[in-house]
């Protein structure tokens, strides 16, 4: 029987990472779901669920693996895909760069029924002043007002922007 | 009236650009009340286009009057033989098709057009319009030309022109 795995593999970024992997899953028949990958700092990481007839897919990558000095790890993924995964509000944060922005926004509007599906943030700005970007797309599930009387009781000195989305389908 | 099977990709025929309208007579108006009739079925769907359905004609509906958080609109727009005379600004959204099942993205569009097409009786309409409505006329009219909201995707980081409704 065909069943979902997690694969999360990181290692330092170098060229062909991902074809690499990808075709090592191709060549044992592993068909991709959803994946992200993405640089981080001057590293790769990639997650990737594949649906497999129950290969030792740790076995199956090792060549890949120790080529690429990629550190694999493989979830069992018993519950598939996701079905309410649309966001409908967009929150952008920025400011100086501050430790514990991250965590101090979040669990504000966590309280605030935010549900996160996407989050991705990145230093920028100068060394000597660095600035922290953020950028958030999740369910707003008491609603997007909700959220913005939350946002003002945020004591970092950030600027923040929370834009409903609409998804329009036709 | 009759609900029409709508197409999906990768469906040919979704990628197939369509011919102008030429002939207004009944059979248009049959097939505009069934082509409605196949966007009510559709799980909230504001819009819908011949290509949709496997016609390959220059017509379209677009009905934002209904969403739960309303917008600006003009109603029910049957578009026949549509064109965008003018494009201003820009503004991402997030987007679905009938005709890709399971799938939403962020595109991005004009946020403000003027659109001429005809109606029923060939006669011609012209109006400026923004926002949400302008957003889904765009993407009728992308069907039109064979071409789908997956066209143009960007990339989520792309935060393009958002209109701030709240600043800290
Ligand atoms: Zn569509």
């Amino acid at each position: 029987m065909k069943k979902w795995s997690l694969l999360t593999l990181v290692g330092a970024d170098q060229p062909g990472i991902v074809s690499k992997v990808t075709q090592a899953l191709a060549a044992v028949d592993c068909e991709l779901g959803e994946t992200s990958m993405m640089r981080m700092g001057c590293n790769f990481s990639m997650m990737l669920r594949v649906h497999h007839d129950g290969k030792d897919l740790p076995d199956l990558l090792k060549g890949v693996c120790s080529e690429l000095k990629l550190h694999l790890h493989v979830d069992e993924d018993v519950d598939g895909a996701c079905v309410d995964n649309e966001p409908d509000v967009n929150i952008t944060v920025y400011g100086a760069d501050r430790s514990g922005i991250v965590a101090e926004v979040t669990s504000t509007l966590a309280d605030a029924g935010l549900n996160i599906i996407d989050l991705e943030t990145a230093l920028a700005g100068t060394t000597d002043k660095p600035i922290y970007i953020m950028t958030i797309e999740g369910q707003a599930k008491n609603g997007v007002d909700a959220l913005t009387d939350a946002a003002k009781t945020i004591s970092a000195a950030v600027e923040m922007n929370i834009v409903p989305i609409q998804t329009l389908r036709a | 009236m009759t609900v029409l099977e709508i197409i999906h990709y990768p469906d040919d025929r979704l990628k197939q650009e369509s011919q102008e309208v030429e002939l207004f007579d009944q059979e248009l108006k049959d097939f505009v009340t069934d082509l409605e009739e196949t966007r009510m079925a559709g799980p909230g769907a504001v819009g819908i286009a011949a290509p949709q359905v496997g016609c390959a004609k220059r017509l379209a509906i677009v009905d934002v009057s209904g969403l739960k958080k309303p917008v600006d609109n003009h109603g029910y727009l049957l578009m026949i033989n549509p064109e965008i005379t003018k494009w201003e600004g820009m503004e991402k959204g997030r987007e679905g098709c009938l005709s890709v099942p399971d799938f939403t993205g962020n595109v991005i569009r004009a946020e403000k057009i003027k659109i001429r097409f005809q109606g029923l009786d060939a006669q011609w309409t012209e109006f400026e319009t923004h926002g949400y409505e302008a957003r889904a006329i765009q993407h009728e009219i992308d069907h039109l030309d064979g071409m789908l909201f997956l066209d143009r995707l960007v990339s989520r980081r792309t935060d393009l022109f958002q209109r701030k409704i709240y600043k800290k």
